[in-house]
């Protein structure tokens, strides 16, 4: 999905361009913008799968309040990607099920 | 020490949310005195003025006449004049509210949590868009108005190829403007209503772009397997169903106040539909029944910006006044003479009758 470059009324400033992967497929988004934004531009919709019925699943509210586009980000699950800012190198990974709470250090 | 538990923070008044209302308590409350901290939950501060494209109805002392997403820059403007008074969080949640001792714990980012000690709180909190209920309402493509408008106007991301608009409120008729200002195609509007419930004209503009508005129409179901493809909708007149072709859905069916930790608190909370949903009962100056919380702008009943950045105001000055530092009481009657002035007329005959059942005299 392309960016919008001609407005009429908005002028876009965005910051340094990085890569990060998604699904190990490697993508570009601009640093410090939502995670989410950046995979809409790259074309993907689809950010999750819900944990019993495996329905696909993308984002919704795009303010942090409704859980829609939850994803796992550099192995954390739940992350809200509509307002987590987009880092260089990040590992973001389409979420199935509930995602589990990684072992804190020196845990089995 | 774990730095992801950090020591309880004081502060003298916390604006919980950073957009119209919020900005405007804050700004009220500094020029006052007293020390606010202001926690926003989004990347940035300005609520949704930052995604208006739009110029502002109402009075001048509002910014009539001034583009949405700059009115989010004269009130930030405002607020750096008191720059040791003023603290902002971004991408910073309040979670929760301990009535036994005032706590306030608080969310940085995904993994960051904090505890908050405020001597008053002015809850400004906003709202939380509505979904109705269909088949395939959980599609990928199915979005929110709030996030169409955030992916397009913040960012500049082409939210898709084709859209329905479902609901011809304000909101969704001004969306629907918006996307095609960004480029993008709006292949209709739908309303159950047999009439417009948004302004004329936003609903002209609309129309003279030749986007068809259908009333009496309502969506029936989300087509498509992984995402959005069209949409199945039937008219309520006729009961006749057809397929539109659309690549995504955007909901623009109504807002509910968000104001979730009022309940904790203990706040009196009423439900009006005039005002969307569950608000608490306040006074004249946006004071709850809890003594610490005031209530400002959407959270307080859906209505509109300028109403909400006047609120805003009444509760930052009302919180200061609270915590013993000297406020022109004139100002009281100035900011309730233009909220007045907002709510004459036809279009917020809804808004005086909700607000009838909740405000204490």
């Amino acid at each position: 999905m392309p960016l919008i470059d001609r407005h009429p009324v908005l002028s876009f400033k965005h910051g340094r361009k990085v890569e990060f992967t998604f699904d190990g497929k490697k993508m570009q988004g601009f640093e410090g913008e939502p995670i989410a934004m950046a995979l809409h531009s790259e074309g993907v919709r689809i950010y999750r799968e819900t944990p019993e019925m495996k329905r696909p699943r993308g984002f919704f509210c795009a303010i942090g309040k409704c859980s829609s586009c939850f994803m796992l980000v550099d192995d954390v699950p739940n992350v809200r990607t509509c307002v987590t800012p987009l880092r260089e190198g990040m590992r973001v990974c389409t979420q199935r099920g509930k995602g589990a709470v990684l072992p804190m250090e020196g845990e089995q | 020490m774990n730095e992801k538990h950090s020591e309880i923070q004081e502060a003298e008044i916390l604006v919980i949310g950073g957009g119209a209302a919020g900005l405007s308590a804050a700004a009220e409350a500094a020029s006052a005195g007293a020390g606010v901290l202001v926690l926003e939950s989004d990347l940035h501060l300005g609520g949704q003025l930052v995604k208006q494209t739009h110029k502002f109805f109402g009075s001048k002392d509002e910014y009539a006449g001034t583009r949405g997403f700059l009115i989010a820059g004269k009130l930030l403007e405002e607020l750096s004049a008191y720059p040791d008074k003023v603290k902002t969080m971004t991408n910073t949640a309040a979670m929760g509210y301990y009535k036994n001792d005032g706590v306030v714990t608080a969310m940085r980012g995904e993994e960051e949590y904090f505890k908050l000690k405020p001597k008053r709180i002015v809850m400004a909190t906003g709202a939380q868009e509505r979904l109705i209920a269909f088949p395939n309402n959980d599609l990928p493509g199915v979005y929110g108005a709030g996030a169409v408008q955030t992916l397009m106007n913040v960012y500049g991301v082409s939210p898709g190829d084709r859209v329905l608009m479902v609901g011809a409120g304000n909101i969704g008729l001004i969306v629907s403007y918006q996307l095609i200002q960004a480029g993008v195609s709006v292949v209709g509007i739908l309303e159950a209503m047999p009439n417009i419930g948004g302004y004329w004209v936003h609903a002209a503009k609309i129309r003279r772009l030749g986007v068809p508005i259908l009333l009496r129409h309502t969506i029936r179901a989300a087509l498509g397997s992984e995402t959005v493809q069209g949409a199945l909708v039937e008219s309520l007149a006729t009961g006749e169903r057809f397929q539109l072709d659309c690549d995504i859905i955007c909901m623009a069916v109504g807002l509910t106040p968000t104001a979730e930790m009022l309940w904790q608190a203990g706040c009196a909370m009423k439900y009006i539909p005039e005002l969307c949903g569950h608000v608490p009962v306040r006074n004249k100056r946006q004071r709850t029944t809890h003594e610490d919380f005031w209530i400002a702008g959407d959270a307080a009943g859906i209505e509109e910006a300028s109403a909400a950045m006047i609120e805003g105001r009444v509760a930052g000055l009302d919180a200061a006044a609270s915590l013993g530092y000297s406020v022109d009481e004139n100002r009281f009657d100035v900011f309730a003479e233009r909220l007045n002035s907002l709510r004459r007329g036809d279009t917020a005959a809804k808004i005086r009758s909700g607000l009838e059942k909740v405000v204490a005299a």
